[in-house]
């Protein structure tokens, strides 16, 4: 029971790692009606650039954990930001109208151009950083000696996600600019006609759905406190089986579903074979693809001929 | 809507004037400051105790900086030179047909050329090793094109039939002793079997659902391979596959080899010879079954497939036989083309089969025109060969290969061979640009 417990705290930290990162696939499939292939690489950029403006706060001096950790998140945030924005511009934007493949393939290039990108710019090797947040609560002591442990890491990566999933649902239901956003989901076309800057939506779109990843990115970064040029490639999928698994379009359903695949994860590791871990992912994702295609949360596609 | 558009063609006129190309080098600059300036302008690695440590590299940050400036207002000069997008792609149709009867000559052409490859570049082993391998990413591009050309169902984990097929060789050469030959088509049966193990549940998925899918199923059937140790070796692979032989006649120095047969002097390259002249004769007979396929009625069905799936069912095609079909055929080329690489190498790990892989052949398809045979052998050589040349910079080619991928959807998402020639036609077959097909969601 005890280390039950434990694996569900850890599933739970997870899947709200994964939740972030699902959100922005979401998102961009619910406006632009695309894979954004890259968005698991902006995630790994995002923690590079957590992990890089960490060592330089530190060898600046700086030494107040809070403060180091909300300038890193800020700076991680803005310049993941612009990375999406610049990849839907140079990537994407000139192939909206193209044909259906165009943008797919278009998305896996700027994949490989990110994770090279930070492969050539970084060096090969993992980047490990010693534990920046230490310190915990014992949250149970059982009685053959083993402990459940709920550490500070794991209360900071679950409270910003809460925090940031506030802020961000409020932003999408309140706003003008989350209110254009479901506009062009539903129409663009309309939606350009009645005034909405469609180009400028979906930019936007992008820039969330990255700094999101790079809050991801940098919860990554602290919680297992190492990054590598090639993480983005499994955690995007990963992200994105949760994305389908909630409900592609839904937000919630993202979350739900990150959530989900945290808690999946980590108990097939715990109960089954740490090997086997990404191939149960994997297989998720083809099982509910097929049985439940429109997901936990999501509308049913109706097709129009 | 007329004046929308009109308003909207308006505004993206180019605007001459050194201010506003100067302006947009600037932003550009800016951006690429801003993105560049942790991941190039710091370099981070870990130092001597285990530590990171960093070392700044404000040098080459401008450097990039300044090259982005300069960059951008050349692309803009072309593009104001150019004049206004799309007009450049409005090829007269005359010219188009005059492309298309040149391009009658060229695949003989090019056909008798590889034939002769061997005889003119004998002494070349590097020429001869790189020709094999493009013939087998020839071969690959052929049997996607099958399922991503003819069929229009994408698939990102075609690099999985390979794998079962050099894998089914390995383990059946090394473990029974059986040759190359009887194992080739073993590996291919198993290999579209496979194929049809996929199709099945994928058979309701449409467009990028399907293509994700298909990513998975590639990634889980090399995460068995890695972990599954006792029979695949795991990380580690699968060394000393037997050579492939020549009816039973080994190409060895040894007595029994074929030089000491025909009582000519032994040079390893015979074997190189012989190899190259079997993928050769492979990728043939994929061009070939695929021709021949084509003009069958289930080649016609998976050509509708491709162009409109609710429309094919309404004329009463069996969808479902269709896709497994191709699933099952492109599985199965794909499979012969493993059991190749697997008797070529000599050795297999599961590093060969990631879906840089898949995604390499999947560009051949895409940029060669999806569906185009001549195409596909054209940019199989044009990549290959592209990536040999930057074989120097290893570290920088596979940015290269995404940085060209990127670019040649922008600039030509129909591929280098834009064009559909008709397989049925009203008295005068008239090849038409892709840009004028709509694709449906297949």
């Amino acid at each position: 029971m005890d280390y039950f417990a434990q694996q569900l705290i850890n599933g739970l930290v997870l899947g709200s790692i994964y939740g972030l990162i699902a959100i922005g696939y979401t998102m961009v499939y619910g406006i632009v009606g695309m894979i954004n292939f890259a968005h698991g690489d902006i995630f790994m950029i995002g923690g590079f650039i957590a992990l890089i403006s960490f060592l330089v706060l530190v060898s600046f001096g700086l030494t107040a954990v809070p403060v180091v950790l909300l300038i890193v998140l800020l700076v991680s945030m803005a310049i993941t930001a612009l990375y999406g924005w610049t990849v839907e511009r140079i990537a994407y934007r000139p192939l909206r109208h193209s044909f259906r493949l165009a943008p797919m393939l278009s998305a896996i290039g700027m994949s490989f151009v990110l994770s090279n990108f930070s492969q050539v710019a970084q060096g090969a090797r993992v980047k490990p950083v010693p534990p920046i947040i230490t310190g915990g609560y014992t949250l149970h002591q059982g009685s053959s000696g083993f402990v459940v442990q709920l550490s500070n890491v794991q209360i900071v990566v679950v409270l910003t996600t809460i925090v940031l999933l506030a802020i961000f649902t409020w932003l999408v239901a309140r706003t003008r600019l989350g209110r254009d956003m479901r506009a062009c989901e539903q129409d663009q076309t309309m939606a350009a006609l009645l005034g909405v800057d469609v180009d400028r939506t979906i930019s936007m779109t992008f820039v969330i759905g990255a700094a999101l990843a790079a809050v991801a990115g940098m919860m990554y970064l602290l919680y297992y406190g190492l990054v590598d040029f090639f993480m983005g490639f499994v955690a995007g999928i990963k992200a994105f089986t949760a994305a389908v698994l909630g409900g592609i379009g839904s937000l919630p359903g993202a979350m739900l579903g990150g959530l989900a695949i945290g808690l999946i994860e980590t108990f097939w590791s715990a109960y089954f074979s740490v090997e086997y871990k990404d191939v149960a992912a994997f297989s998720i994702l083809i099982v509910v693809l097929i049985f439940m295609p429109t997901g936990l949360l999501g509308r049913p596609e109706v097709e129009k001929v | 809507m007329g004046y929308v558009t009109a308003s909207a063609t308006d505004h993206k006129q180019p605007r001459a004037g050194i201010a506003f190309i100067l302006k947009k080098a600037l932003i550009s600059a800016f951006v690429a400051l801003v993105l560049f300036s942790l991941m190039i302008g710091i370099r981070t690695e870990a130092g001597p105790t285990g530590q990171l440590i960093y070392w700044t590299r404000f040098g080459e940050l401008a450097t990039l900086v300044a090259i982005v400036f300069v960059g951008s207002i050349a692309i803009e000069l072309v593009r104001q030179w150019l004049g206004p997008a799309g007009a450049s792609q409005l090829v007269p149709a005359p010219v188009q047909n005059g492309l298309a009867a040149a391009g009658r000559y060229v695949a003989p052409a090019l056909l008798i050329f590889t034939l002769l490859v061997p005889v003119i570049f004998y002494r070349q082993r590097y020429i001869l090793d790189l020709g094999i391998l493009v013939l087998t990413y020839v071969m690959l591009g052929w049997g996607l094109n099958v399922v991503v050309g003819l069929a229009g169902l994408l698939d990102l984990g075609y690099v999985a039939f390979y794998a079962v097929g050099a894998y089914s060789y390995a383990l059946f050469a090394t473990t029974f002793g059986l040759s190359f030959w009887i194992c080739l088509p073993i590996a291919g049966i198993l290999a579209s079997l496979w194929g049809v193990m996929l199709g099945f549940p994928v058979l309701r998925l449409r467009g990028d659902y399907l293509a994700i899918v298909t990513l998975a199923f590639g990634e889980i059937i090399r995460l068995v391979i890695v972990n599954w140790q006792s029979l695949t070796g795991g990380p580690n692979g699968i060394s000393s596959i037997p050579r492939p032989t020549l009816f039973g006649i080994p190409l060895t120095p040894g007595p029994n080899g074929l030089a000491a047969k025909l009582g000519i002097a032994f040079d390893p390259t015979h074997r190189l010879v012989f190899l190259f002249y079997v993928i050769l004769a492979m990728a043939l007979l994929t061009n070939w079954v695929t021709i021949r396929l084509r003009r069958l009625p289930i080649g016609r069905a998976w050509e509708a497939l491709r162009e409109d799936e609710v429309a094919c069912r309404a004329l009463g095609i069996n969808t479902t036989t269709t896709k497994l079909t191709a699933f099952a055929t492109g599985a199965l080329f794909g499979g012969f083309a493993g059991a190749f690489f697997a008797t070529r190498q000599g050795f297999i790990s599961p590093e060969s089969f990631t879906f840089q892989e898949s995604a390499l052949v999947l560009a051949i398809v895409v940029l060669g025109g999806m569906g185009s045979q001549l195409g596909v052998a054209l940019a199989a050589l044009a990549m290959i060969g592209g990536f040999e040349l930057f074989r120097g910079l290893e570290q920088y080619r596979m940015l290269v290969f995404g940085i060209a991928m990127v670019l040649l959807m922008i600039w030509r998402p129909r591929g280098l061979i834009g064009h559909r020639a008709p397989t049925v036609y009203l008295k005068q077959a008239q090849a038409i640009s892709s840009d004028l097909v709509k694709e449906g969601h297949g």
